[in-house]
């Protein structure tokens, strides 16, 4: 009972305080995505007028239209496969990798590790420029596999999977190894279900991380045809300031399935982006 | 196959001393370990630990998009970069944008997170949702959108401070401080959620205990809760660093540097080092000291942290 006291403790000014400006900065971070959804349903004529509109009143598909006349839906397929390419290596690796730094003892282990925990906080972009001219060298400039491949070889990955392999319990591998388990049906039938959540939490960050790699993507990628969605965006703005419509169109189209999936998956995603620091 | 070893070692113990036989079994787990790794080390080597190599050999040249016209210049580069207005004008925004968003996005988080945690899971995470939500909308949208609201004419900041024609983005006493509030918005969701989740793992006997012992809130708050959450707060403090360090595609969507070098960064003088004037090796010697200095940050906050617990 003493712990409701105290906590009834704090000054009524204060929760209120405390309240009022949760709900002010709660619309303030709502606010730029309802104004990008509203917007692309704007007529041009009222998004260059001067009085804003709170709600548009008469919507209108224009922009739609006009972004289709782009290859929008090309540049939505590219990031999918760019997002969906990248998380389904990185997991796979990841995973083996991880596993085997944290309950195997080899030689070089120590010196490998320390590479990977030194790697990753060296900032990625800085490496960006050299990788440009390795794929060019090696013909894979422009291509989305300049994308997905060195976002694969990011250690991130193999230090949240090696953490999360350290809980397997010994004695399971041990009982496997003496069942007669061969090395991969170890992996397959007893790591694997283990380290699961893990996996899951490492697909749903790699998904969301490698969507918002602007400058990655902006580097690898030059023609029309291989842009990605937020690419074709920044473009498109780029070459048209001021057509505010049709550049909402585009963000509407980029924003809506991902905060979309995100509200419906959010336990998965809070669990997911709270474990790669629970021991990091 | 370690199966099968084991057998053969059981079968015919007096012809493999103990000290030979582990050293059979440690050769097959470091062959079988290694091939665990293969797979991820041909990414790694390959794609992060090449290009550094190569980042770090370029920036003693000077060379274009044509690496055979590289000719060695030594630390030229290096040098170049101290009498380089520019670069220092960069490094000079760099280090404010880091200095003003990484303390606030953090000790913002933290207020957010210990007024939140303790409510109903709905609310909880309705707010948590809420703060992630420029996250997933994702930085290109999110900078579009704030882009056509700072714009002079028709933007939305100017009905509401009825200022109409100024312009926030083009001013160099206000561009950057623009630039900061909306890094600010992208990077709070991730500290939120940490600091959801850590808060929430506090041990709470200690602070029963602590209350028990008549602590006043303040009191249980730097006492009992800041040390145990420490870890959280300095995995948040260098990740938000490395990020704002990062800071690119606000820098090129809003304002391209400008005005006047204004809100040029290191990161965004690279990408014009490159691609504006193709000076591939002058850029990858502006990479290797950002990376330095990145190291240098984060080396600092690990000693802070670890003499604060």
């Amino acid at each position: 009972m003493k712990t409701k006291n105290r906590l009834s403790d704090t000054p009524m000014s204060y929760r209120i305080f405390t309240i009022v400006v949760l709900i002010l900065l709660a619309i303030f971070f709502i606010f730029p995505l309802y104004w990008i959804i509203t917007g692309s349903f704007k007529d041009n004529k009222i998004i260059i007028a001067q009085d804003p509109q709170w709600f548009p009143l008469t919507p209108t598909l224009a922009n739609y239209v006009k972004l289709f006349d782009r290859p929008a839906l090309q540049w939505l397929l590219n990031i999918v496969v760019i997002c969906v390419g990248a998380m389904v290596l990185t997991c796979l690796t990841a995973s083996l990798a991880g596993y085997a730094l944290a309950k195997k003892r080899f030689y070089g282990r120590a010196f490998l590790f320390g590479m990977i925990t030194c790697a990753m906080a060296l900032p990625k972009q800085v490496i960006v420029i050299p990788l440009l001219q390795e794929m060019s060298a090696i013909g894979l400039h422009d291509t989305l596999w300049a994308v997905i491949l060195p976002t694969v070889g990011w250690p991130f990955g193999v230090f949240l999977m090696k953490q999360f392999s350290e809980t397997i319990p010994g004695e399971i591998l041990e009982a496997a190894r003496v069942d007669g388990a061969s090395e991969v049906r170890t992996f397959c039938s007893v790591v694997f279900p283990m380290i699961k959540p893990g996996i899951g939490a490492l697909a749903i960050f790699t998904f969301v991380n490698t969507w918002n790699d602007y400058f990655m993507q902006l580097i690898m990628l030059n023609s029309e045809a291989k842009w990605t969605l937020p690419l074709g965006i920044a473009r498109m703005q780029g070459e048209m300031s001021n057509d505010f419509g049709l550049i909402m169109a585009g963000a509407t189209l980029a924003a809506v399935p991902i905060v979309a999936i995100f509200i419906a998956f959010q336990r998965y995603f809070t669990q997911g982006i709270s474990m790669g620091a629970v021991k990091g | 196959m370690t199966q099968r070893s084991n057998a053969a070692a059981s079968k015919q113990p007096p012809k493999l001393s103990i000290h030979q036989r582990s050293r059979v079994l440690a050769r097959k787990e470091t062959l079988s370990a290694y091939l665990f790794l293969l797979p991820s080390l041909i990414f790694f080597l390959g794609f992060v630990v090449a290009p550094m190599v190569m980042c770090l050999v370029y920036s003693f040249f000077d060379m274009g998009l044509n690496m055979d016209e590289a000719t060695f210049v030594g630390l030229g580069n290096y040098f170049e970069m101290f009498q380089d207005a520019i670069f220092q004008k960069g490094f000079l925004n760099t280090v404010i944008i880091v200095v003003v968003a990484v303390p606030t996005v953090t000790a913002f988080s933290l207020w957010v997170s210990s007024a939140i945690y303790q409510m109903k899971a709905f609310t909880r995470s309705f707010y948590r949702c809420v703060f992630y939500l420029p996250v997933v909308t994702g930085t290109v949208a999110v900078t579009v959108v704030w882009k056509w609201m700072f714009n002079p004419y028709n933007g939305l900041i100017n009905q509401i401070f009825d200022s109409v024609g100024f312009n926030w983005l083009g001013n160099s006493s206000t561009a950057l401080a623009c630039i900061i509030m909306i890094l600010f918005t992208t990077s709070i969701g991730q500290p939120i959620v940490l600091y959801v989740a850590a808060l929430g793992n506090v041990d709470h006997s200690l602070v029963e205990a602590a209350q028990v012992d008549g602590a006043t809130k303040f009191q249980v708050f730097w006492k009992v809760k800041w040390p145990q959450i420490m870890p959280t707060t300095l995995y948040i403090l260098v990740i938000t660093t490395i990020n704002s360090f990062q800071c690119f595609a606000l820098i090129q969507l809003l304002t391209s540097g400008g005005p006047n070098h204004a809100t040029d960064t290191i990161m965004y003088y690279i990408f014009d080092m490159a691609y504006k004037y193709h000076r591939f090796g002058y850029a990858n010697a502006m990479g290797v000291i950002l990376a330095i200095i990145i190291a240098i940050f984060s080396a600092v906050q690990f000693k802070l942290a670890k003499s604060e617990t």
